[in-house]
């Protein structure tokens, strides 16, 4: 009968479904820009996500931010001093730091603590039938679960990336102020001298990005998670792994295209 | 009992009706032509040895799977062929309670059941939710558990929360999922009342899939018995026990064993 015809691979079984993965992958998201701009918007969960992310993430990147403000600072000064250019340091560290290590480091923490338990939590819902569970009750788990977790990792993760250039330079301060008598304004005022509003616009956006992708690969994961409980571990563990691993190709591609417009 | 049941059940009006349905997972041919009716008011109980399909039939049934072959009519509705927006509100005339409930386990009792109401229907008051949830609660019989969190329930308790929580849209169907498996003799007569009293209380026409021979005796104005994808034969209980299959027997007899 033709129902039960065996399915035949066209590569083999592993590159068939590679490129099944990729395209469900893109189906996904596809259906999140579909359903994004649809009614009806559940602002209220998206409020509440975006607490969630907040607060799960920002005692941990306080002290991140802070060391690698501090150590960085550290590790730069004497071969800045070797040149004579230790007057340069706070314009060094700001660039550094809001280009680069703010949004970067926000990232890769908020993709071992958020997009995890974003992966967990969908993972384990789908698994115990919970998703299904609303798709009976004509609730759109799509839109209930994925679209207002994605959009609160959006959101909020570019402004704790801000948060965690701040402290960063402040980390960077305090270890400066033990060195040489600066105040406060005059370091942030020569840190921020030397960054350009694409500089600022650039981080942001990257910001976004990333907070899009631990968003998207968190749900991801979760909303295809099989084979019970083992499958919620694996739903975590790949949604950050595939996470940090997109995160940088995204950090290589937008430091290329921002080279670009600042040179042209 | 049967007597009252039979006189609201209505012959004539299919609520769901299927034909030649097939279903298969790769390799694994799980239904393999299921004819069936569901009629107005009745109930019907589903047997079948665990892994036969079950599951998978009242799945499609309510849209969550799709069928690779035949028709499935669904309150006058094809339901593999719906659009989400009509999918939708079919839904919300049937009602599926789940083998593993499947309550949601970030929110307490109350906020399992008002999900399904404020998400469906806009501009209700706090109070009418409110009254909505400790009605239905009441149905249930566990008035008292409404601040819990699923996860402090017992396995009858939230069998019968995942039941409450279907009730509240007022299903026209009501499609069970092993409401007594796992459960003692004393809390399976519970369900089972339960199961009844909605009938009654809700005019409601019902699916109920078990493999517990009592709670099949006892809910189904009608019992099917499922065997290798197929439905070996519709009845009455006793007409479906009727008979020398051996496979049949042998369902029969391990169930009386006790
Ligand atoms: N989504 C799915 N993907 C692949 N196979 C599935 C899927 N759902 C069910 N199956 C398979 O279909 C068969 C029937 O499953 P089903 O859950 O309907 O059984 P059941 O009759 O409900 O059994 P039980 O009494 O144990 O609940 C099983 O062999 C199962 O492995
Ligand atoms: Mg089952």
């Amino acid at each position: 009968m033709a129902t039960f015809t065996n399915r035949k691979y066209i590569f083999s079984k592993g590159i068939d479904q590679y490129f099944i993965g990729v395209k469900s992958a893109y189906s996904f998201v596809a259906l999140f820009f579909k359903e994004a701009f649809k009614r009806p918007f559940h602002f209220r969960e998206v409020l509440n996500q975006s607490f969630e992310v907040g607060l799960k993430s920002l005692p941990l990147i306080t002290l991140t931010g802070f060391i690698v403000g501090v150590v960085f600072t550290k590790q730069s000064r004497p071969s800045l001093e070797d040149f004579g250019a230790a007057s340069w340091l706070p314009s060094l560290i700001g660039i550094a730091i809001v280009r680069a290590l703010g949004p970067l480091v926000t990232a890769l923490i908020c993709a071992g603590k958020v997009g995890s338990s974003i992966g967990a939590e969908l993972g384990s819902m789908k698994v115990s039938e919970q998703i299904d569970a609303m798709e009976v009750s004509a609730i759109n788990p799509f839109k209930y679960l994925v679209v207002t977790r994605v959009l609160a990792t959006t959101i909020t993760i570019p402004v704790l990336a801000m948060y965690c250039s701040c402290v960063g330079l402040y980390g960077s301060y305090v270890n400066v102020h033990a060195e040489e008598t600066t105040s406060l304004v005059t370091f942030y005022q020569s840190a921020f001298s030397s960054i350009s509003f694409l500089d600022i616009f650039t981080s942001v956006a990257k910001a976004i990005i990333y907070g899009f992708t631990i968003g998207i690969v968190g749900a991801y994961k979760g909303f295809n998670a099989t084979q019970g409980t083992r499958g919620v571990g694996k739903a975590a563990n790949q949604a950050v792994v595939l996470s940090m691993f997109l995160i940088f190709l995204e950090e290589l591609v937008i430091v290329q295209v921002a080279n670009w417009i600042r040179y042209f | 009992m049967e007597e009252l049941k039979n006189h609201i059940i209505n012959y004539n009006e299919a609520v769901i009706s299927i034909s030649g349905l097939y279903k298969s997972f790769g390799d694994l041919d799980v239904l393999k032509g299921i004819d069936f009716e569901l009629f107005k008011g009745e109930n019907v109980a589903i047997l079948g040895k665990s892994g036969t399909g079950k599951s998978v039939l009242i799945k499609i049934i309510i849209g969550l799977l799709k069928p690779d072959k035949g028709e499935v009519i669904v309150l006058g509705k094809h339901v593999d062929k719906l659009e989400r927006k009509e999918l939708d509100t079919l839904r919300l005339r049937i009602g599926f309670s789940f083998q593993n409930s499947a309550l949601y386990d970030s929110m307490n009792v109350y906020q399992n059941l008002a999900f399904p109401l404020t998400m469906n229907i806009k501009n209700l008051s706090k109070n009418q939710v409110k009254n909505e949830v400790e009605e239905v609660l009441e149905a249930v019989g566990l008035e008292d558990k409404i601040n819990q969190l699923p996860s402090d329930l017992s396995g009858g308790q939230r069998k019968r929360i995942g039941i409450a929580r279907t009730l509240i849209l007022k299903p026209e169907i009501m499609l069970y999922d092993e409401p007594t498996s796992g459960l003692d003799p004393v809390t399976s007569e519970e369900i089972i009342e339960l199961i009844n009293d909605v009938q009654e209380k809700y005019n409601t026409s019902s699916i109920i899939i078990t493999h517990d021979l009592t709670c099949a005796k006892n809910t189904g104005n009608r019992t099917a018995m499922l065997l290798d994808g197929r439905f070996f034969k519709i009845g009455t209980f006793d007409e479906v026990f009727d008979t020398e299959d051996e496979q049949v027997k042998g369902f029969y007899n391990y169930n009386f064993i006790q």
